[in-house]
C-alpha cells in the first residue's frame, strides 16, 4: 500500500518536473522519506537518479516539442559541478543563516520578475535561437 | 555563440550548482527563473532548456552518491522512476497546453514558498 501512494506520489512529481522544468525531486524526496520510511541522506541520493532518469525522458519530449537550446542546456549543465564545489566552499565560509536569506532575496527577486512579465504581459526581450536541433 | 553569451550561462549553471550544494534544492530552481527573467526564454524553452541540464547536474551528483558513498537505493528508485517517467511525459504534455505565463505564474508561487522556507527553517 504504501508502495502505491509513494508510487503516485512520484507520478505528480514527474508532473510537477514536465510542467515547469524541475528535477522533481521536491516531491519524491518526501514520497520516500515519508511514505517509505527512507532515511534523509538515502532518499535525497536516490532522487538524484530518479532526476536523472525523469530529465532524459523530459528532455526528449521537450526536443520533440521544439523547447530545448542543447547548446545552451551543455554550457549550464557541464559548469554546474564547479558551482556545487564552490558552493560546498562558501557553506564552510559564510553563516548558514546569511546563505539561506541571500537565497531567500534571489527567490524573492526572480519571483517579483516572472509575476511583473505574467501580469503586464511583457513579450521576452529577445528571443534565443531556440530549438530542437539545439542551434 | 558569443563569448558573453557564454559566460552569462555559465554563470547560470555555477549559481544552478551552488545553490544546489548549499541547499539541497534542485538546479532548475534556479536555472528555469534565470534564463526568463535575465535571458528572455520564453518558459516552455526555458523548463525544456533546464531539464536538458539537469541531465548532466543529476548523473554527476548521483554518481557520486552511489558510487562513492552507496548511498543510492537502487530497487526503490527503479520502482518509483516508472509512474515518475510516465508523469513527467503527462507533465510535458499539459504544458504544451497552456499559456506560458501560467508556468511564468506557478514557478513565481514556488519560488516564493522556497524563499518562505529558506527564512523560516
Amino acid at each position: 500500500m504504501d508502495i502505491a501512494l509513494a508510487c503516485a506520489i512520484c507520478f505528480v512529481g514527474g508532473c510537477v518536473a514536465g510542467l515547469i522544468g524541475v528535477g522533481g525531486g521536491i516531491v519524491f524526496v518526501p514520497a520516500m522519506t515519508a511514505v517509505l520510511s527512507k532515511g534523509q541522506v538515502e532518499a535525497e541520493s536516490t532522487s538524484l537518479l530518479m532526476i536523472a532518469l525523469v530529465s532524459v525522458v523530459g528532455t526528449w519530449r521537450q526536443v520533440g516539442y521544439g523547447n530545448v537550446n542543447l547548446k545552451d542546456a551543455a554550457v549550464i549543465g557541464l559548469l554546474s559541478p564547479v558551482g556545487v564545489l564552490a558552493g560546498v566552499l562558501i557553506a564552510n565560509a559564510v553563516p548558514e543563516r546569511a546563505l539561506k536569506l541571500g537565497f531567500a532575496l534571489l527567490a524573492l527577486y526572480m519571483a517579483w520578475r516572472l509575476l511583473k512579465r505574467v501580469f503586464t504581459n511583457e513579450p521576452p526581450k529577445a528571443a534565443p535561437e531556440a530549438a530542437a536541433d539545439g542551434s | 555563440m558569443e563569448s558573453r553569451r557564454i559566460w552569462g550561462l555559465a554563470a547560470v549553471g555555477t549559481l544552478a550548482g551552488a545553490f544546489s550544494g548549499l541547499f539541497g534544492v534542485g538546479g532548475g530552481t534556479v536555472i528555469v527563473p534565470m534564463l526568463i527573467a535575465l535571458y528572455g526564454y520564453g518558459e516552455r524553452l526555458a523548463t525544456g532548456t533546464s531539464l536538458a541540464a539537469i541531465i548532466l547536474i543529476a548523473l554527476l551528483a548521483a554518481g557520486m552518491q552511489g558510487g562513492l558513498y552507496g548511498n543510492v537505493d537502487l530497487s526503490t528508485g527503479l520502482i518509483l522512476v516508472g509512474p515518475a517517467i510516465l508523469g513527467v511525459v503527462a507533465g510535458t504534455a499539459i504544458q504544451q497546453r497552456i499559456p506560458e505565463k501560467t508556468v511564468s505564474f506557478i514557478f513565481a508561487l514556488l519560488l516564493i514558498g522556497v524563499a518562505i522556507e529558506m527564512v523560516v527553517t
